[in-house]
């Protein structure tokens, strides 16, 4: 009888939890899947099942693959640097320094500030000829650039700026981290005639990996999932050269109202996640260090 | 009675009597971005229009961009909650149709007087407000483009500075003598600038137009972005800057090309009509404005936003809706609206007003406009636009930043409005 009590008072403690979680992540995630194989219903034409062929469409679709090979260089290049920073700003500001708080706090400011007002001010930074970047340019004879509007240059120039916003971000867990960490091993070290880079190497970074775990996690996600700046500093444009997964699945649902297709990718999307989360818990896990 | 009861009771009485009996609601999404001169404008036009008709509330929402306003409408028209007008670029009709969310004014329409004022506007304009034999939408704040040109430079050029280029020949030849470069050989002024940012097939109609090409048909299903007259003319925009030299290389931002021309980094450019006020105020030189110069013949495409009526109305809302609509687009208001902005008034009886005519006798710069009009084409219009003008406009991106040649970057436009357009045929 106590056994069936506490039971039931277990599931009810879990009931709020399950019911926002199926209401508003697994339901919805069910039916993009389902979605995903019907045509976009309009008042007209209504939807009828079509199977697979939203994915044969995707397959052929070369923006959907110049948006996903974006998505990659955009992952590589940001969460790398981004968190090399956020421990190189970590260590900096972990020292005993005059104005630490100071410090802290400019390095935090930009995760306090809202993804669209950073965007916008960006947007001035690279805005060709008047803009902070070519008026610096200017100084030393270099001609305009059109940042933001050349193929080549605006896939780095808006990871410049996710960078320069998550670095600070990832920074506070670092700090909290280093923070826990003895003071002792660093006397021991010391004793032992250990260098600082040695140091770093062997006792500090892998006393690190939890923290770096999560961070890398959040980072991936963040690089699918971070495409504010996108939508206000260039649309994925010039020619889709900035365009990224998300951004496009924002595109299709939301400007062309197509959304069975808009469904088809964010199946693939979340497919994409899933296995990126297999293998960053599978393979590091075992490699993290838990105190 | 305490204090809080009395405030209570008054401004109970006070909403009473702020409501007359009934009252008309409408809302009216307008796109502009929160603030500046032109909601004042619109604020003050819909107060004027309560005054003459009691009884109807006009409640403006400023709904941001052109992009904004459609997302907005279809969102809440989708949610049950469609504004009962709006004014959104003439392009999306076939959007609005397709998604059933619009009515044709000629079910609306009834006394001769409201068939004559359907009747009354500019045909160029009509050009994207109607398909299949209806009236879907009613010009409201329209444009072209146009060419401005800069007087001083023409004239430091050796050139004739109340003569602009007429043609593409001259437009060359002009530009080669008015491009200059510094010590460094780096480019201080070109000689024409056209931009193509955000959307390029806008001012790329320009280009095509004059080459005599149309690039699409009327009920919206096809388009001919792979025709050769296209490819040429695209050639020639991409020649500006590749073989002449005299226009800036990769993709022009569109914002800050008013901004090149006050400060003498372009010697001509071309932009819409609705920066006519905007030039006049900030350009500390003398500029002119010309019609956009001749290939085969002379062209632009018009631009801007209409006037639709949702569906989701009750049939007096419409009523009203339609004599707001007529309020707004009548002679005199149209001028005004012209006016305070530098679209083009849409009517001919608006150029004949008062107004109008004591404002043309010291600025007659935006005859141009309404003289080009007879030249003017429908603006690039088609089912699922927002798409299909992707498709265009990632191609001249891809042209003009030299990614892709000029033919195969338009066969990969046109295979794309292909693939998003045969369900409509």
């Amino acid at each position: 009888m106590e056994d069936r009590r506490q039971g039931v008072i277990g599931w009810l403690l879990l009931l709020p939890a399950a019911v926002l979680l199926a209401a508003f992540t697994h339901y919805p995630a069910v039916a993009t899947l389902w979605h995903s194989l019907f045509t976009t219903g309009r008042p007209n034409r209504p939807a009828r099942f079509i199977g697979l062929d939203n994915y044969r469409a995707l397959a052929d679709d070369p923006v959907f693959w110049k948006a996903l090979v974006n998505n990659g260089w955009y992952a590589l290049g940001t969460i790398l640097p981004s968190i090399a920073l956020a421990i190189g700003m970590a260590l900096w500001v972990d020292r005993k320094l005059a104005g630490r708080g100071w410090l802290r706090l400019a390095y935090f400011t930009p995760t306090v500030l809202p993804m669209i007002a950073v965007a916008n001010i960006w947007l001035f930074f690279y805005t060709p000829d008047y803009g902070l970047l070519d008026q610096l340019r200017g100084l030393f004879g270099g001609a305009a650039h059109n940042w933001l509007g050349s193929p080549g240059t605006v896939l780095g120039a808006v990871m410049a700026v996710a960078i320069w916003k998550e670095a600070g971000f990832f920074m506070i867990f670092y700090l909290a981290a280093l923070q826990q960490q003895s003071p002792e091993l660093r006397e021991a070290a010391a004793l032992e005639g250990c260098g600082r880079w040695q140091f770093f190497r062997r006792v500090t970074f892998p006393l690190l990996m939890p923290t770096t775990l999560f961070v890398l996690v959040n980072a991936v996600i963040n690089a699918f999932r971070l495409v504010d700046h996108i939508v206000v500093m260039t649309r994925g444009g010039p020619d889709n050269a900035s365009s990224l997964l998300l951004f496009y699945i924002y595109e299709t649902g939301f400007r062309y109202w197509d959304a069975a297709y808009a469904a088809t990718l964010t199946a693939v999307l979340l497919a994409l996640l899933a296995v990126l989360a297999v293998l960053q818990f599978g393979l590091l896990e075992r490699r993290t260090h838990y105190q | 009675m305490k204090p809080w009861t009395l405030t209570l009771a008054g401004v109970a009485v006070g909403a009473a009597l702020a409501l007359p009996a009934h009252a008309q609601e409408l809302s009216f999404y307008y796109p502009v971005a929160v603030g500046g001169p032109v909601t004042k404008v619109i604020d003050g036009l819909a107060a004027d229009f309560e005054k003459e008709n009691p009884g109807i509330k006009i409640n403006p929402v400023y709904a941001g961009s052109y992009q904004d306003t459609i997302t907005k409408a279809l969102t809440a028209a989708k949610g049950g909650d469609a504004p009962h007008m709006a004014v959104i670029l003439s392009t999306d009709m076939y959007t609005l149709i397709d998604e059933g969310l619009v009515v044709p004014y000629d079910d609306l329409v009834k006394t001769p007087p409201e068939k004559a004022w359907m009747g009354s506007f500019f045909p160029g304009f009509m050009k994207n407000s109607q398909t299949g034999g209806k009236t879907w939408g009613i010009p409201f704040q329209r444009s072209t483009v146009v060419m401005y040109w800069n007087k001083d430079l023409f004239k430091s050029a050796g050139l004739d500075p109340n003569h602009p280029p007429e043609d593409w020949k001259e437009l060359v030849e002009m530009g080669q003598k008015l491009t200059q470069k510094d010590a460094a050989g780096n480019v201080t002024t070109w000689g024409i600038q056209v931009p193509s940012s955000g959307f390029p097939y806008w001012l790329f109609q320009g280009f095509t137009t004059q080459n005599g090409a149309v690039l699409m048909n009327d009920e919206g299903t096809q388009t001919d972005f792979d025709k050769p007259e296209v490819v040429q003319a695209l050639q020639f925009w991409v020649d500006l800057s590749r073989k002449y030299k005299i226009h800036p290389p990769g993709v022009v931002e569109w914002g800050t090309t008013p901004k090149d021309f006050f400060e003498r980094k372009a010697a001509i450019i071309w932009t819409t009509t609705g920066n006519l006020t905007n030039i006049r105020k900030n350009a500390p030189f003398d500029f002119g404005v010309a019609m956009l110069p001749a290939g085969k013949q002379r062209g632009t495409p018009t631009g801007g936003g209409n006037f639709y009526i949702f569906k989701k109305s009750t049939p007096a809302e419409r009523a009203a809706s339609l004599k707001f609509i007529q309020w707004m687009t009548s002679p005199q208001r149209a001028a005004q609206w012209a006016i305070a902005t530098g679209y083009i008034a849409v009517s001919p009886a608006a150029w004949e007003t008062a107004e109008m005519k004591k404002y043309l006798a010291d600025f007659p710069a935006p005859t141009v406009a309404r003289d080009q009009l007879q030249f003017a084409v429908a603006e690039l219009s088609t089912h699922e636009n927002q798409r299909v003008t992707k498709a265009l406009n990632d191609g001249l991106q891809a042209a003009l930043t030299g990614a892709k040649p000029p033919e195969e970057a338009m066969k990969d436009a046109q295979r794309e409005a292909d693939r998003i357009l045969r369900p409509y045929r």
